[in-house]
């Protein structure tokens, strides 16, 4: 023990910002193999009830709408393009799937861990940091979304929705889709006193993300939801993601895919700062 | 008070205080655990002790002060120090959806340990545990004393050279709590350290080699438990209840006690000259009388008072 700190008279400390900068080691590993662990036991009734409901969706409204609509008109890079509405409807379907099932396990299924089960104070009293826990819980999170999605995306080239080799480039975008959908609800996970908070978050968040141009094309709302609509998560990840599934380059890439980057920034600095808080007393 | 320990401390708090709002939790609160040591916190609700033990662990930030472990300070290096902790928290966080073998295992990987070498310790950690027979057996299917000991097992995962015991034996049972000192004390015959936080006054005297008394976040006594007893309290203790004993403590019984409480119906006469009392006491047939030696129990009323705290 150095001669200075045992002389010299009680510092007193200023406790480090919450605002810090996130400090996340690879000590968050083992929490992440904790949780797909669980998981493991319970993988098939949960991956039955993740794809079920999003198929069902797609076979009701794709299929039964599908007849309705016909063909819908796409703005691309060459003028607009006919396509199927059940390859429309898929496309973006499978990016709000990446989102609901990273939502729900970074709400739910996190809140359980940290306060109803206390796992992660048990973490804790390890030498692992709570940066690296909620690092670990977001991307549990973000990959049972990419787990969900990659079943759902194995049906619908079952069922021949479409065969575009390009999807092999949506399937990391779908990740990050459920890296930036994980971050923002554990923002809401830090603040929650209890399961009924989260009502909050699904009807004022989740619900504009019907905005999204998933089951219509944006083009016909008014421009002002249109503008709002530009700067949604799950917009941006739209707009990426339906090319890919006709089979073509998506335009603006770049600031879609920054658009989803700043999401996961900000979000992810913000969810860690007020977990932060939360656990400081 | 105590003499000075042979080796420098494991552990050491210096000056620690801690504020929530108005009120200071701890204050200025000093102190040191020696290698092979039990050092036991006593107190009332809301004295302070898991707030020590929270930031002994770093999990919580004092206002003042310093806490050095094993050459390494705290906050600055957390996470090394808890390289060498062993931690039972009051509320069990064993995970539910494990096997005792599982959560065993689990643990041990976030000490940065490898599979192979957490499976190796399992069986040696599960028979320490009594719970061998129970290594597929989720925390659910266990009694309240299994999941302790499990707890138990889980913080010696890393063989860690100090434990930090919450209130490890709180809500259990006779049986329970004394293989968990018959544990607590094969540890320590093993040359590990206890910090140990207890409601439990035989507990603290059967397994703490010193004892702190913390009561509104301050240390108010330490000592070995035998020395804080002969140097607060007089040897004997006469408790008398029944009809009228509440009158004795200004009787002319009281001459033979150096003190006298009343609570409630009884009446506790602390002496250095019991003969003399219950020689006086047999006048009094229709009392019933209790004479035993001072405890830890008497010391800590003493010291603390006998009024029910707020949060308790």
């Amino acid at each position: 023990m150095p001669e200075d700190t045992l002389l010299s008279p009680a510092p007193v400390l200023a406790a480090p910002s919450v605002w810090r900068a996130p400090a996340v080691t690879l000590r968050f590993w083992p929490v992440f193999l904790r949780n797909l662990l669980v998981w493991r036991k319970l993988a098939i009734p949960s991956l039955v009830g993740n794809i079920a409901e999003p198929l069902m969706w797609l076979v009701a409204f794709g299929y039964g709408m599908g007849a309705l609509v016909g063909e819908i008109r796409v703005a691309g890079p060459t003028g607009s393009v006919a396509v199927p509405y059940i390859l429309f409807l898929a496309s973006g379907s499978i990016c709000m799937s990446a989102m609901q099932a990273a939502t729900f396990e970074a709400l739910y299924s996190a809140f359980s861990r940290m306060h109803v089960q206390k796992t992660w104070d048990g973490i804790m009293n390890a030498p692992v940091s709570l940066d690296d826990i909620v690092f670990a819980e977001m991307v549990w999170a973000a990959f049972k979304s990419l787990f969900t999605v990659t079943a759902i995306l194995g049906v619908m080239l079952a069922l021949g929705i479409s065969h575009s080799p390009k999807l092999l480039v949506a399937w990391p975008i779908l990740f990050g889709v459920g890296v930036a959908f994980s971050c923002i609800a554990l923002i809401f996970n830090a603040l929650a006193r209890g399961y009924d908070f989260f009502t909050y978050y699904f009807t004022l968040f989740l619900t504009p993300m019907f905005l999204s141009g998933i089951f219509f094309p944006l083009e016909q709302l008014p421009v002002v939801v249109r503008v709002i609509a530009g700067w949604l998560p799950l917009a941006n990840a739209v707009e990426m993601v339906r090319p890919l599934f006709m089979d073509q380059w998506p335009e603006h890439f770049l600031r879609h895919a920054l658009v989803l980057v700043a999401y996961v920034g900000v979000a992810f600095w913000v969810a860690l700062a007020l977990t932060r808080r939360r656990f400081r007393q | 008070m105590t003499p000075p320990a042979p080796l420098p401390p494991l552990f050491e708090v210096r000056n620690l205080s801690k504020r929530y709002g108005d009120s200071e939790v701890v204050s200025d609160l000093s102190f040191a655990i020696a290698p092979g040591e039990c050092l036991g916190v006593i107190g009332p609700n809301g004295a302070g002790k898991t707030t020590t033990i929270r930031m002994c662990l770093g999990l919580s930030v004092p206002d003042a002060g310093s806490i050095h472990a094993m050459g390494l300070r705290m906050q600055r290096d957390a996470l090394a120090i808890k390289d060498q902790l062993g931690v039972v928290t009051q509320m069990d966080t064993l995970d539910p959806d494990f096997n005792c073998a599982e959560n065993l295992l689990v643990y041990g990987r976030y000490f940065g340990m490898k599979d192979r070498e957490i499976r190796a310790r399992i069986p040696a950690l599960l028979e320490f545990a009594s719970l061998t027979h129970k290594a597929g057996a989720k925390p659910g299917e266990l009694s309240g004393g299994m999941k302790r000991r499990l707890s138990l097992a889980r913080a010696l995962v890393n063989d860690p050279r100090l434990l930090l015991l919450d209130e490890p034996t709180t809500g259990l049972d006779p049986q329970a709590r004394h293989l968990m000192w018959e544990r607590l004390q094969l540890l320590l015959q093993q040359g590990k350290s206890i910090l140990l936080t207890t409601h439990f006054m035989d507990e603290a005297e059967r397994l703490c080699s010193r004892l702190l008394v913390l009561d509104h976040g301050r240390k108010i006594a330490e000592g070995r438990p035998r020395d804080l007893i002969a140097q607060h309290l007089e040897p004997d203790v006469v408790e008398v209840y029944g009809p009228g004993a509440a009158a004795l403590a200004h009787g002319v019984l009281r001459q033979h006690a150096a003190r006298v409480e009343v609570s409630g119906e009884t009446v506790f006469f602390y002496t250095h000259n019991c003969a003399s009392l219950m020689a006086g006491l047999q006048a009094c047939p229709q009392l019933r009388t209790l004479h035993r030696p001072a405890n830890l129990e008497d010391l800590f009323l003493k010291l603390t008072g006998r009024q029910i705290r707020e949060d308790a």
